[in-house]
């Protein structure tokens, strides 16, 4: 399926499937937020129980690795969150984890490494998710950035704040402005809506009840951060925050947000063995790296090595969830790409601007929604889950639709 | 009736913690509608339980009264009930009741609580309890109220404790309870578990009684719950109750006349029917066969507003709440903790029973070494053994590891060189009996340990004054007394001789602590506290008996006070000639109140080890040839006659080792009599039930309480 790079004698690569995925709802980070006072390795606990529960027919012995990104690797994102979660949920003692950081594209490495073991043959089944509570643990907090990024100009400052380089790329990208960012955002919005609407986010939800002193327990079963119906007229009165008059607003951003997502791979064979279903074959993946101050470009390279990495081109390509960190950055994909802002390739569930980014989590979320669109248009054969990473880089990962064969014999055209 | 009638009950109590119902909507999945969630939360930490005051009750009703009416609108389509982590509700606040100084206060919080239950019960829609936690008592009473319920695999401790404290299960568990899971059950929970040191049920025995309909795992606890209870309200699944009954089936009748027998039977063996709650309990539950709920309701208010009012109920909160759970935690006289010095390893001097129980129990809480020296090699080998033999018992039985096990028998070795000790921190003696002797191993062990090493003895009737006579650090010497059998009796008696040191003492109190006794600090006097009024009371039994009283009477008749065993029985068990030897001590230190027995004596050199044996019809007898050892006086007694001078003997006693200074005050006694002896806490111990029946009085022209403090308050 990929290229052989190298001269590396032949081994046997096995086929990677996507069998499932789960996340919780997304909250507004802060003591307002709906996870305020709940515990993030709970949220991750959540999530692989349910995972369990909507894969019966696997044992949960068969589990060998549950790899869970964190961004933040302390307090209760810290102590191996991939063991912890995995003791905490009640796996089998014998089933190991371990926790894993690429910034916001934590979960998307967690796939890509746990699947990497499964084509490899050290594992069969594995559990890859993130997390990130980001009202216990603030973006930054507790870094501390070497000083020779800063007297070597290893780094732009500025760069160290994913708001900046935001407003880097629309100086970048003079075509895209203020006006096309937003209504980008007020069509994610209206997308999302739109997908609740139609009951194609909550299948993929996982109830979590939470508490707060004095209100009592209550159950979150959707998301907290949309706000269905805003327009454009209303995003263009946003304040700019980074830079005074310019083009980056809460509006057109993701928020802070708190949630956790994971995901079951298998080997195709093991889920063949175990009767599981399989959602999403995976095709080839790939990382690049960016100037950090411009780090909102990273999906493009990313995405071109993926390409390239299974032998395909963008035109092959179906549908695209790509994680909307900010609208200048989805914007500068497709223009790169010649895709047009409203296409509907993109994001057709609405995207991280409506929906939240918890961080190391919204890998999985990308993957689960492209799922579910496989699931209801078998006319796709390829799609791409990618998103830009902070410290400037991209992650893609390239997935076939398994139910895309059927519709080839009906004569339907992608 | 609405809870807001109760307003003025709940004025009497303006300093009440409340346990607040806070509701939340959920909008169940798949349209199913919305649901009333419900938080029981009093805003305090999982160290102070939710519990049910008049307040509480109040504004719980309120609000499921307004949820009735939403449910009757068609606005809600259920309602759940849930508490805050580690509980659902921890049971009637019993500080509140205590404090009803009249029975219609009582009847009237019974009544509120049935007034709230009976809403929770007929909301319109169906109600769940979803039981995460602890749920004891009133507690429970609301899942047993509730149409269904939930339980977590991992919520400890549900029961119904009102037996125990000397109430009944009166807000509609006695009639709920044997109905959902049969009365043989039901007696278990209501009875045989709450006279059985107040046993709880785990959240899997709960749910494999029948008591809970679901039960599902703590780390999704709630969600789960939410999910099942929006299928129970959808109709798509049904709970099965095995257990179930229906009272009108004849079948059921005799079932249930046959477990109220086994209960009263139990009770009788238990309690010899010295508190009145059980047998209410037992009462009512056969009565109730063949009625209604209201009906029912109706007796277990009137029956709960008698027993709130009895001495027996009062005794036992003062003895459960302000002893065994405050009192036991903050020992009376305790030096301050930050002098204790560590222990890291500890020598037993001796390899007989008791050492090895001492050897067995310091290595397996404190997990230091532990050295057991004894005069030659088989008598330390067949200590070490024991150990050993112990450790694979707890092994086979799954209750440690492998792992543990190993590290147990690792700990302990033995030795027939005191060197062994001469890097540990603590040495106790378990030798014979014998002031000399245990003198001799003093000053052997003296001379190898270093002179911060803590001496302890475990003796139970020598003077550790004398003990620590000629010592070159008498300051380290203490009193260090356990009860048989070691692992199983909570109480240790810390003596404090004339020159112990407070960093000794603390020392011994931290080191309890570790090995999860309760301490209590005990001046050095003969027998200290337990055996003292022990042997008080056998002393006069016997008396009684020489004098010529029949040996039945005198020895039934401290029934009336609900002992664990009856004065001839726990002779027989302590071993004659031990009993006597303690005897003898305490003759010897307070002369004519503890008279030596000739016929004891007797009886001893002829090897006669209990004076009752089991008679050819089972029941007991004592032999002629043991009889015909013994001569008797000719001014036989009554029963009653016996009870008072024994209750008598025991005031002037306790008044005695309270003026000498023995311990701190009779709350001490009787924490002493309760985990040492294992006294009923519906004496309160021991001096409550002397209050009670005016022996204080009679001999020490007082009383050990204020009046509403282990009893009723006295009307004004």
């Amino acid at each position: 399926m990929s290229h052989n790079r190298n001269s590396a004698p032949p081994r046997t690569v096995r086929d990677v499937v996507f069998v499932d995925g789960v996340r919780t709802p997304f909250g507004k980070a802060g003591d307002k937020g709906i996870y305020a006072g709940t515990r993030a390795d709970d949220l991750v606990v959540k999530c692989i129980r349910d995972l369990l529960r909507r894969n019966p027919a696997l044992p949960a012995e068969r589990i060998d690795e549950v790899a869970i990104a964190a961004t933040t690797q302390t307090g209760d994102q810290g102590l191996t969150i991939g063991r912890t979660a995995a003791l905490l949920a009640g796996l089998p003692r014998s089933v190991p984890g371990f926790a894993i950081d690429r910034m916001c594209a934590g979960a998307m490495t967690a796939v890509t490494t746990t699947a990497s073991g499964i084509a490899f043959g050290a594992y069969d089944v594995v559990i890859a998710g993130g997390v990130e509570h980001m009202g216990n643990h603030p973006m930054g907090a507790g870094a501390d950035p070497n000083p020779r990024f800063m007297s070597e100009r290893i780094v732009d400052p500025a760069a160290l704040n994913m708001g900046n380089t935001a407003e880097n790329l629309h100086d970048r990208f003079p075509a895209i402005t203020k006006q096309r960012s937003d209504a980008y955002a007020a069509a994610s919005q209206g997308k999302l809506a739109a997908a609740y609407g139609n009951g194609r986010i909550q299948q993929d939800l996982v109830p979590v009840a939470t508490m707060k002193p004095g209100q009592g327990w209550t159950l979150n079963t959707v998301d907290e951060p949309p706000r269905p119906g805003t327009t454009v007229a209303d995003l263009a009165e946003l304040r700019t925050p980074f830079r005074p008059h310019g083009r980056v607003t809460a509006g057109n951003s993701a928020g802070l947000n708190d949630g956790a997502t994971a995901a079951l791979l298998a080997s195709a064979e093991a889920a063949e063995e175990l009767g599981l279903s399989v959602k999403m074959r995976l095709v080839s993946y790939a990382f690049a790296g960016v100037e950090p101050e411009a780090m909102g470009i990273g999906p493009v390279p990313a995405t071109e090595k993926a390409l390239k990495n299974a032998g395909l081109g963008i035109e092959d390509i179906g549908l695209i969830e790509i994680n909307e960190a900010f609208a200048v950055q989805v914007l500068s994909f497709l223009d790169h790409f010649g895709i047009a802002d409203d296409d509907p390739r993109v994001n057709r569930y609405g995207g991280a601007i409506a929906v939240g980014h918890p961080l190391a989590s919204s890998g999985v979320r990308l993957m689960n929604q492209l799922a579910r669109q496989f699931e209801e248009d078998p006319s796709v054969r390829y799609g791409i889950t990618t998103m830009c990473v902070g410290l400037g880089m991209g992650a893609t990962v390239i997935w076939e639709n398994p139910h895309y064969a059927a519709v080839e014999t009906t004569g339907a055209t992608a | 009736m609405s809870a807001a009638d109760f307003q003025k009950l709940a004025r009497l109590f303006p300093d009440e913690t409340v346990t607040h119902s806070y509701l939340q909507h959920i909008e169940l999945p798949g349209g199913g509608g919305t649901f009333a969630l419900i938080t029981l939360d009093n805003g305090l930490d999982h160290t102070k339980p939710t519990t049910l005051g008049p307040n509480t009750l109040v504004e719980l009703g309120t609000l499921l009264e307004g949820l009735k009416e939403r449910a009757t609108r068609g606005e809600i389509v259920g309602v759940g009930v849930t508490g805050k982590p580690y509980f659902l509700v921890a049971g009637a606040d019993l500080s509140a009741v205590k404090r009803l100084e009249e029975r219609e206060d009582g009847l009237r919080m019974a009544q509120l609580g049935h007034d709230v239950y009976g809403t929770l019960a007929g909301l319109g829609v169906p109600s769940f309890a979803f039981i995460n936690g602890l749920a004891l008592g009133g507690g429970l009473e609301i899942a047993l109220q509730s149409t269904y319920r939930t339980v977590s695999s991992g919520a400890g401790a549900l029961g119904l404790p009102e037996a125990f404290l000397g109430l009944v299960p009166g807000w509609g568990g006695v009639y709920i309870l044997p109905r959902l899971i049969g009365p043989e059950n039901a007696v278990k929970v209501m009875i045989e578990n709450p006279l059985s040191n107040n046993r709880t049920l785990s959240g899997p025995e709960a749910f494999h009684l029948g008591i809970a309909d679901a039960m599902f795992e703590p780390a999704d606890f709630l969600e789960q719950s939410i999910a099942w209870a929006a299928k129970v309200i959808a109709g798509e699944t049904a709970p099965e109750r095995k257990n179930a009954v229906d009272p009108s089936d004849p079948a059921v009748a005799g079932r249930w006349a046959q477990a109220v027998a086994e209960g009263r039977a139990f009770v009788e063996a238990k309690t010899s029917n010295a508190s009145p709650a059980p047998g209410k309990v037992l009462d009512i539950l056969e009565a109730n066969r063949t009625m209604n709920s209201a009906e029912s309701a109706a007796l277990e208010c009137e029956t709960l507003a008698v027993l709130m009012q009895s001495d027996e109920f009062r005794s036992t909160v003062y003895a459960f709440l302000d002893l065994v759970q405050r009192r036991s935690k903050r020992p009376a006289g305790a030096p301050d903790r930050n002098l204790a010095r560590p222990v890291t390893k500890v020598g037993v001097v001796g390899a007989g029973l008791m050492a090895s129980q001492l050897a067995l129990l310091f290595a397996r809480r404190l997990q230091v070494p532990v050295v057991m020296m004894d005069i030659d090699q088989e008598r330390v080998d067949k200590g070490v053994g024991y150990v050993r033999a112990e450790v694979d018992k707890l092994l086979s039985k799954k209750r440690i590891s492998a792992d543990a096990a190993n590290r147990a028998k690792a700990l302990v070795t033995g030795s027939v060189s005191k060197q062994a000790f001469a890097d540990a921190d603590f040495v106790i003696e378990a030798v014979f009996e014998e002031l000399a002797v245990k003198k001799q191993v003093f000053a052997e062990v003296e001379a190898i340990v270093s002179p911060e090493c803590i001496l302890a003895t475990n003796t139970s009737s020598l003077s550790v004054t004398a003990m620590a006579d000629g010592l070159r650090h008498p300051e380290r010497l203490l009193g260090f007394h356990f009860f048989n059998p070691v692992a199983v009796m909570p109480l240790l008696e810390v003596v404090r001789a004339p020159q112990t040191d407070d960093a000794v003492l603390a020392t011994a109190f931290e080191l309890a602590k570790a090995l999860k006794k309760t301490a209590v600090l005990v001046k050095d006097a003969p027998a200290f506290v337990v055996n003292r009024i022990l042997l008080r009371l056998m002393g006069e039994v016997i008396a009684a008996f020489d004098e010529g009283t029949p040996p039945d009477v005198a020895d039934s008749a401290l029934r009336p006070m609900g002992l664990p065993m009856s004065p001839f029985t726990l002779s027989a068990m302590v071993g004659l000639p031990v009993a006597q030897h303690v005897q003898e001590s305490l003759h010897a230190g307070f002369g004519d109140r503890f008279p030596v027995s000739g016929n004891l004596k007797k009886l001893i050199d002829n090897g006669v080890k209990t004076l009752w044996v089991p008679g050819p019809d089972g029941v007991p007898v004592i032999p002629a040839e043991t009889l015909s050892l013994m001569s008797f006086g000719t001014t036989p007694s009554t029963a009653e006659d016996v009870l008072r001078r024994t209750q008598d003997a025991l005031a002037q006693e306790i008044g005695l080792m309270l003026s000498e200074g023995v311990v701190a005050g009779p709350e001490d006694i009787d924490l002493c009599v309760i985990l040492g002896a294992g006294w009923p806490m519906f004496l309160g111990g021991i001096t409550p039930y002397l209050d009670r029946v005016g022996a204080s009085e009679r001999i020490n022209g007082k009383r050990f309480h204020a009046p509403g403090v282990a009893s009723r308050p006295v009307p004004a």
